[in-house]
């Protein structure tokens, strides 16, 4: 009968229609680079060389896409329950807590693999308690929980800055920051895996935590399609009439899904505070949250889709470093404006040119079924 | 009498992959009443659709009163004298009667002129077509026939030549039914034409002259009713021949196996919409729920299947109490074999966007066959699912297509599959074929015999009197929340038909 959003090839459905909206994305960005006086080929260049054209580039790229994946997954989970966790930013924040903690208490004691069980733990509890409250109140008030997590990252600041100073901060130093962790507060670096490769991964701080994120990625694909939970937290997702037929508590998954979304904004932490900076300072996340949330929505929610899209924000965020760098008229800001109109293609418009490509297929359908009688 | 209303010259539309339409050719006369049948999904939404202007035709043109018409949206239909009442109204719930004719015909930014003007020509419409409505009375405050009343006056109120009914007595009481093709008789008389789509086959031959069979986006025959018959009309409808009554054996119940004992249950809302109500339910019997929808039947099968909440009263599956009162647990009802196959089941019985395979253990994944320590095992889903497909005959036959891709009649053999072999104690079924094809119908009416013959204790909601006679042993009948009576099925359709009106109904007819 009435199917206007008729079905796609898998490939173009997950394959043609992200690359459309990124090369529409890239060629406005184009447009931006040539009004701002600069060539926007060699912008690209910039761009690409700087993301991928050493082993340094590679290093830092993927030390961002580290942190882009555990944003993208925690939203995923979210939204596979029909949930919009806006709140991954302050969740991760409140994890750095939980790590920071375990750093500071064991890096002199326990060798550095311990202390990062130990930080996986701490920042997985920490980011979910985070999400609990607008969760347990979205759950049993019925406060929206895009509201309250938009908020609870603004608490998240404060909190920080209170445990910064009053708690994290060495006594006598001026800077809102803890001490430097010791040897077993540092997560080593990657150099070997990108060694295999040939590459030199140099100053970059690529390290361990981009495997975490990895094994996490696997985790919630095996969550969300291979158990019962995952099962019941789409059944609500897609439907909350058949969940509440089926005898799926929504109260329940609500709290449990937000959970484990805080949990994995939490292990964003690590990648910075151990992995990093071995210390917990201010703004560590640096918007990777928000970011999160176009890489879910670039991703279908899928985690081979969120560690591609991820890949690719690590490109713009490093490779956008490099054009600001190199290209006196390219202000810092500007690559802020390239990164917000892919997120705004791939992201927000990311059905603009679905109708379009619905189109074409049903046209070439019907050109090959004319000769063997209609479909 | 030979002159065209409205005359469809080979109109073609394609979604993607989908061709709901194909070459149609259609002549509507003017003055007559034209019905068009067929299952769900042969084309006939798409068709009117189109000729409403929600879509445009890929291919085809639309004559009306002789001249070619280039309907882009609903407003230039509206321009060309065709009006439509959906089958979903399109009404403000909190506007007045007047104020629902008006929007969009306010004729100026400022109300109060048109405002006066609309109350006049709405009282002349009323006493040209007797359909009395209180201008000023709310909608939601109105019965639902005579909503259907205000939206017929609303297309008339534009100038409406040509109306369009999509299943228009699908939530009407038989009573309710008859007055609205008593209007459809006015309106005949005074020169208009009427379009009336419905998959009854019974409308079509009461009020017709005329009726066009859709099958699979064509339009197969059309005849004049006179001369046609309901089993040549279900016959093209269906492609074959079609066995319209159900045959079954004399039922032979035993034990009680569901018992509800004053039950009372409210809405969200707080509105009692079962009201003090008690049954039992044999092993080897089908109890069948007449009355029009939106009289307690979906409360009463939510708080007997466990989604809902009761106020008061018991249920007892089995001889054993269910906790109706207390804490809500359908998982837990059905490990205790009581199978629910609901009233909707795009909103509850599917999951849409689920694989047929995902559907096919919905409310049952915590068995263990389909996997251990809280992971599935998708491989034996599948298997499951396709063995399932099989018995039921669930086209196409893929456990991996998404559900939302099959048609009603299939999706509903996914739901009827999975609650059926659980070998179940007692089975509720709410409207197991709405929106469901004719052939896949009498599937279903006779695995729901060949459960009853096999010893299930069956509770059966239709708003399908139809469909209640053919099936149940015994009728109760449901009024405003209440049992108001209990037939045997050979009862007279009239009488049901008052019972499912209401008593004080019966008696102001009698005044």
């Amino acid at each position: 009968m009435s199917a206007p959003f008729a079905k796609l090839p898998n490939w173009a459905e997950y394959g043609l229609i992200p690359v459309i909206n990124l090369v529409v994305a890239f060629l406005i960005s184009g447009l931006v680079v040539l009004f701002a006086g600069e060539n926007p080929f060699k912008a690209a260049y910039l761009m690409v060389s700087g993301a991928f054209g050493s082993g340094e580039g590679i290093g830092y790229t993927l030390y961002y896409a580290t942190n882009f994946i555990f944003a993208g997954l925690a939203v995923a989970v979210a939204f596979h329950a029909g949930l919009f966790n806006i709140g991954v930013e302050g969740q991760a924040y409140v994890g750095g807590i939980g790590v920071a903690a375990a750093a500071l208490t064991f890096d002199a004691t326990l060798p550095w693999y311990l202390v990062f069980v130990l930080a996986v733990i701490g920042g997985a509890i920490m980011g979910a308690l985070w999400a609990l409250i607008p969760a347990w109140l979205q759950a049993y008030r019925g406060s929206h929980i895009v509201i309250t997590t938009i908020m609870f990252n603004y608490i998240s600041y404060a909190l920080m800055l209170w445990m910064l100073i009053n708690v994290y901060k060495p006594l006598g130093s001026m800077a809102p920051q803890s001490r430097t962790f010791g040897p077993g507060g540092e997560v080593p670096k990657l150099d070997w895996l990108l060694a295999i490769f040939g590459l030199d991964n140099r100053n970059s701080p690529f390290n361990l935590t981009f495997l975490l994120a990895l094994l996490a990625a696997f985790l919630v694909w095996v969550l969300i399609w291979r158990s019962r939970l995952g099962y019941e937290i789409r059944t609500l997702g897609f439907s909350a009439g058949a969940a509440r037929y089926a005898g799926i508590y929504e109260k329940r998954i609500t709290i449990i899904t937000m959970l484990i979304s805080g949990g994995l904004a939490g292990l964003l932490a690590i990648n910075s505070i151990m992995g990093d900076q071995h210390r917990i300072q201010q703004e560590f996340v640096s918007g990777a949250g928000f970011v999160g949330i176009a890489v879910a929505l670039m991703g279908r929610s899928h985690p081979i889709g969120i560690v591609l899209a991820s890949i690719l924000f690590g490109m713009l965020y490093q490779g956008g470093a490099e054009i600001a760098f190199d290209m006196p008229n390219i202000s810092r800001d500007m690559i802020v404006v390239i990164q917000g109109l892919v997120i705004l293609f791939a992201g927000a418009l990311e059905h603009l040119f679905r109708p379009w490509v619905v189109e074409a297929f049903a046209r070439a359908r019907l050109r090959s079924a004319t000769g063997t009688g209609g479909a | 009498m030979s002159e065209l209303a409205i005359e469809l010259k080979g109109i073609d539309k394609s979604f993607g992959p989908v061709h709901a339409n194909k070459n149609i050719d259609l002549k509507v006369r003017k003055g007559t009443i034209h019905g068009i049948i067929g299952e769900n999904g042969a084309g006939k939404s798409t068709l009117m659709s189109i000729l409403y202007g929600f879509y445009q035709a890929d291919k085809g043109d639309i004559h009306i009163g002789g001249t070619k018409a280039n309907i882009k949206d609903p407003s230039g239909a509206i321009a060309s004298g065709i009006g439509m009442v959906h089958q979903h109204f399109m009404l403000v719930e909190n506007f007045t009667v007047l104020e629902n004719v008006m929007l969009g015909a306010e004729d100026s930014p400022i109300l109060n002129k048109g405002i006066a003007k609309a109350r006049n020509e709405l009282k002349r419409l009323e006493d040209e077509y007797e359909m009395e409505v209180d201008p000023d009375a709310l909608i939601e405050e109105l019965p639902v026939g005579i909503q259907q009343r205000v939206e017929i006056l609303k297309a008339l109120f534009r100038g409406a030549e040509i109306l369009i009914l999509d299943e228009p007595t699908g939530v009407l009481t038989p009573a309710e039914a008859d007055h609205l093709f008593r209007i459809l008789g006015q309106l005949k008389a005074q020169g208009k034409t009427v379009i009336f789509i419905t998959h009854k086959l019974r409308e079509i031959m009461a009020i017709t002259d005329e009726v066009s069979v859709m099958r699979r986006g064509e339009i197969v025959a059309t005849r004049e009713t006179a001369k046609t018959s309901v089993e040549e009309l279900a016959e093209l409808m269906v492609g074959r021949r079609v066995l319209l009554r159900v045959e079954k054996g004399e039922a032979k119940p035993e034990g009680v196996k569901l018992a509800v004992r004053n039950l009372t249950v409210k809405d969200s809302r707080g509105v009692t919409m079962v009201d003090n109500v008690s049954f039992d339910v044999r092993a080897g019997e089908i109890v069948g729920i007449a009355g029009v929808a939106g009289n307690g039947q979906s409360e009463l099968l939510e708080a007997i299947s466990g989604m809902r909440r009761a106020v008061s009263g018991s249920v007892e599956l089995n001889g054993e109490d269910t906790d109706a009162t207390g804490h809500r647990d359908p998982a837990g009802l059905r490990k205790r074999g009581l199978a629910h196959v609901p009233e909707d089941r795009h909103h509850m019985g599917l999951v849409l966007k689920f694989e047929e395979s995902e559907n096919s253990i919905l409310g049952y994944h915590d068995d263990p066959k389909y996997g251990r320590a809280g992971l599935l095992n998708v491989d034996a889903i599948r298997a499951d699912a396709q063995a399932k497909i099989e018995q039921y005959d669930i086209r196409p036959p893929n456990p991996r297509l998404k559900t939302a891709n099959f048609s009603g009649g299939n999706q509903q053999k996914i739901v009827l599959a999975r609650e059926m072999e659980r070998d179940p104690i007692v089975l509720i079924i709410g409207q197991p074929t709405r929106g469901v094809d004719v052939g896949a119908i009498e599937f279903i009416h006779r695995r729901i015999i060949e459960m009853r013959d096999a010893g299930k204790a069956i509770l059966l909601v239709s708003v399908e009197l139809d469909e209640i006679r053919s099936l149940a042993d015994r009728i109760l009948v449901m009024f405003a929340g209440r049992v108001v009576g209990e037939r045997s099925p050979e009862t007279p359709e009239g009488e049901i038909g008052l019972l499912m009106a209401g008593v004080e109904q019966k008696l102001e007819a009698a005044e």
